[in-house]
């Protein structure tokens, strides 16, 4: 009785859903199929190797260092970082004076409240004090840049596919629009066109241009060099923990696999150990044993 | 409580036995995953995966629990904890990541099990509750993974809410106003995410309580067996504990190897990049997907484009919700008296196209609702409530099973018993009920 019932309500989602297949079908093949102008000029981030690649890559200081120079010559003027602390840069190799100096030097300071009259007001930046906003609501931010918002950058590199190599060729990905783009797709007024963003037209004006910034340890400031430190700074910013982690990650899979050899050497001692047998020459693929499960196996009828 | 077929429990001290008479604990232990459970000797890896199960939920609860300790259900906070977690709480990036990736292995070790129940028929009498309460658990998971995805109050974690309580409001007349219960609101907000939060740290504590009912069911007629032949003697089974405790023990290695590989190296490969954007009602991700493990379904939901008698939506709901409620009738809809695909030739040709079925509906569940995919989904949507209600109903009256073996020591050892039986097996032992 339930199989008689199954089988009718079976054929009924089939129908409803074969419904849905023939309009679905119908459509495909009468509708003209074009493919979007976004699919059509979007552009993949480049290749982009970073010494914290694969599982034994660990962060270069240097060109950290080099990266948050970039961020707070170039970046920090509209784009917070609003979940890293000044004391995180100690991760960079800067030492307990040179982030007192840098927090107490930043450019915006942060609200505070006045001791003598409890008004707001604002004091310099503490090593415990996270990086500021640089606008101090989103209306405010909003206005100053044309109504677009620009994202806090703390995440960035994880908030994106492509992550850092993403950053990198977004900020040198700029070039005028190509001859064949349609019209409607070109950039407004206040937009650039940059085949790496998703909708092509971004409201970032370029934000790098040769020798904008001089590093302290002589590398020459090109822009896809610029590009390249600023990412892998902002790879940091959102994953701080990663060489900890892959550290940590090292650690416990030596261990993992060592108990869980010992666990399998205790598995078939069980199973087919004894004082006088070996553990190594009776487990599943002794020849013996696997010569007698097929024979088994063929036996009962069961295929392969 | 004990079970009908555990072997007797004789206490092996004096303090043992104060302890059994007083409360039987040490009996429970011994007759449930104890050298008192007597299962079936030829038990493959596939039966690893119920324990692992077990272990992945362990690893929810205790990291969990701990994440709890340092996350702040509050939506203008709440995604910040999360990054408080990450950076400064004492290894506090390890705790998120085994909790974000463990669900997703808990998934993947519960699908197994379900599969393996599916094609060794261990739905059939006389352990359909043990399927049932399997299948109550799954929902569970299913409703706890959904509201702990919500809590980091991301751009993903915002848009599923909205996306998954919305499937509430296809219903009829009572819909709107179930979602509105739902969220606490016509909207996520406040009133969701701390309703959630609640919600996401009292059901696992649920899921271990059916645990224990689809345990103990599983211990009335015993654990099935690769063969389906049911346990006819004491030369049929092997004690639980050592034989199956030291097989689950490297099952148990091999997961977390995997876990900690995931974990360690590769740890927002299965997440969604938006989910690393706070939640921002004004903004709308351009493709808004449900965690891997929903795929199938979210497939299924997409695949009813067109009203027919009913608006395509509501279809889409009663087929979502119909392809995991049409399980609970599996043991009636299928009910052939061969349990194992082993002996079931027909039967294993259709579980391995149901197999193919479900991998392509969480490819397309996975990726934007365009064509050719929605095509696609409607296709392998067809196939799966074909199999389920029209295919295997039909097999069971039709099909040709082979011949199956007499007994499971002869499938395994045939003809060997002295050399190969254990040792410990020469004391009398009760026969399997059935």
């Amino acid at each position: 009785m339930i199989r008689l019932l199954g089988i009718l309500i079976g054929l009924g989602f089939v129908a409803v859903a074969g419904w849905s297949l023939a309009w679905g079908v119908g459509a495909y093949v009468t509708e003209e199929h074009e493919e979007s102008v976004e699919h059509r000029f979007h552009k993949e981030p480049r290749d982009i190797a970073y010494s914290f690649d694969g599982p034994l890559g660990k962060y270069d200081h240097r060109q950290l260092q080099r990266g948050f120079q970039v961020y707070k010559e170039v970046c920090a003027s509209c784009h917070g970082l609003s979940y890293v602390a000044f004391r995180n840069l100690h991760d960079l190799g800067y030492g307990e004076e040179e982030v007192k100096a840098i927090a107490d030097r930043w450019q915006v300071p942060v609200p505070s409240v006045d001791p003598k009259t409890g008004e707001a007001s604002t004091r310099k930046a503490l090593p415990a004090d996270y990086f500021p906003n640089p606008y101090p609501s989103e209306v405010a931010a909003r206005a100053a840049n044309g109504n677009a918002l620009p994202p806090d950058l703390s995440l960035i590199t994880k908030a994106r596919h492509g992550g850092p190599a993403y950053v990198a060729s977004l900020l040198t990905g700029y070039s005028n629009p190509p001859a064949e783009l349609p019209a409607d797709s070109r950039p407004g007024q206040g937009l650039y066109y940059n085949p790496i963003f998703p909708n092509l037209n971004i409201a970032m004006p370029p934000p790098l241009r040769e020798g904008q910034v001089s590093y302290a340890d002589g590398t020459n400031p090109t822009v896809p060099q610029m590009a390249e430190d600023v990412s892998a700074f902002l790879a940091w910013t959102a994953e701080p923990k990663l060489e900890n982690r892959r550290a940590a990650g090292w650690a416990t899979l030596f261990f993992l696999i060592f108990a869980t050899i010992l666990a399998y050497l205790a598995y078939q001692n069980v199973w087919h150990g004894g004082a006088s047998r070996r553990v190594r020459q009776t487990g599943p693929l002794d020849p013996e044993n696997m010569a007698k499960n097929d024979e088994a196996k063929s036996d009962a009828g069961i295929a392969g | 409580m004990s079970f009908p077929w555990a072997e007797e429990y004789r206490p092996k001290s004096g303090f043992t036995r104060w302890i059994d008479q007083r409360l039987p604990l040490p009996r429970l232990v011994y007759g449930a995953v104890g050298g008192g459970y007597p299962v079936p000797r030829n038990l493959n890896y596939f039966w690893n995966f119920g324990v692992l199960a077990g272990l992945a939920l362990t690893i929810q609860i205790v990291t969990g629990i701990i994440l709890a300790m340092h996350y702040v259900p509050y939506d203008q906070a709440a995604f910040r904890s999360v990054e408080h977690i990450m950076r400064d709480v004492n290894q506090g990036w390890l705790l998120r990541y085994l909790h974000a990736n463990g669900a997703a292995f808990f998934f993947i070790v519960t699908y197994i099990h379900i599969f393996r129940g599916l094609y060794y028929g261990s739905y059939k009498a006389p352990r359909e509750l043990v399927w049932m309460l399997g299948l109550v658990i799954l929902l569970l998971m299913m409703a706890t993974a959904f509201m702990g995805y919500v809590l980091p109050w991301g751009q993903m974690s915002f848009w599923a809410s909205k996306v998954i309580t919305g499937l509430f409001g296809a219903i009829p007349l009572v819909g709107e106003p179930v979602q509105q219960w739902l969220l606490g609101g016509y909207a996520p907000d406040q009133p969701t995410l701390n309703r959630f939060f609640s919600l996401h740290y009292l059901l696992p504590f649920v899921i271990a309580g059916v645990i224990i009912l689809h345990i103990w069911a599983l211990h009335i007629p015993g654990s099935s067996n690769p063969t389906g032949v049911v346990v006819k003697g004491p030369q049929d089974t092997v004690p639980f504990h050592p034989y199956y405790t030291a097989k689950d023990g490297f099952g148990a290695g091999v997961f977390l190897i995997l876990l900690a590989a995931v974990v360690f190296f590769a740890p927002n490969y299965i997440g969604h990049t938006d989910n690393y954007i706070p939640a921002n009602p004004l903004s709308t991700p351009s493709h808004i997907v449900p965690e891997w493990y929903f795929w199938p379904f979210y497939a299924i939901l997409r695949a009813f484009t067109v009203d027919f008698i009913l608006p395509a939506k509501l279809w889409g709901v009663i087929a979502m919700f119909g392809s995991i409620i049409l399980l609970f009738f599996l043991p009636w809809l299928d009910p052939s008296p061969v349990r194992s695909g082993n002996y079931r030739p027909r039967f294993r040709q259709f579980f391995w196209i149901l197999i193919l079925d479900i991998l392509v509906l969480g490819w397309c569940g996975g990726l934007p609702a365009e064509e050719p995919y929605v095509m696609i989904s409607q296709v392998a949507t067809m196939y799966y409530f074909a199999h389920f209600l029209i295919i295997l109903p039909i097999l069971s009256w039709t099909e040709r099973t082979l011949p199956l073996p007499a007994s499971i020591s002869e499938s395994v050892l045939h003809g060997e018993e002295a050399e190969a039986a254990p040792a410990d097996l020469s004391g009398v032992r009760p026969a399997a009920a059935e």
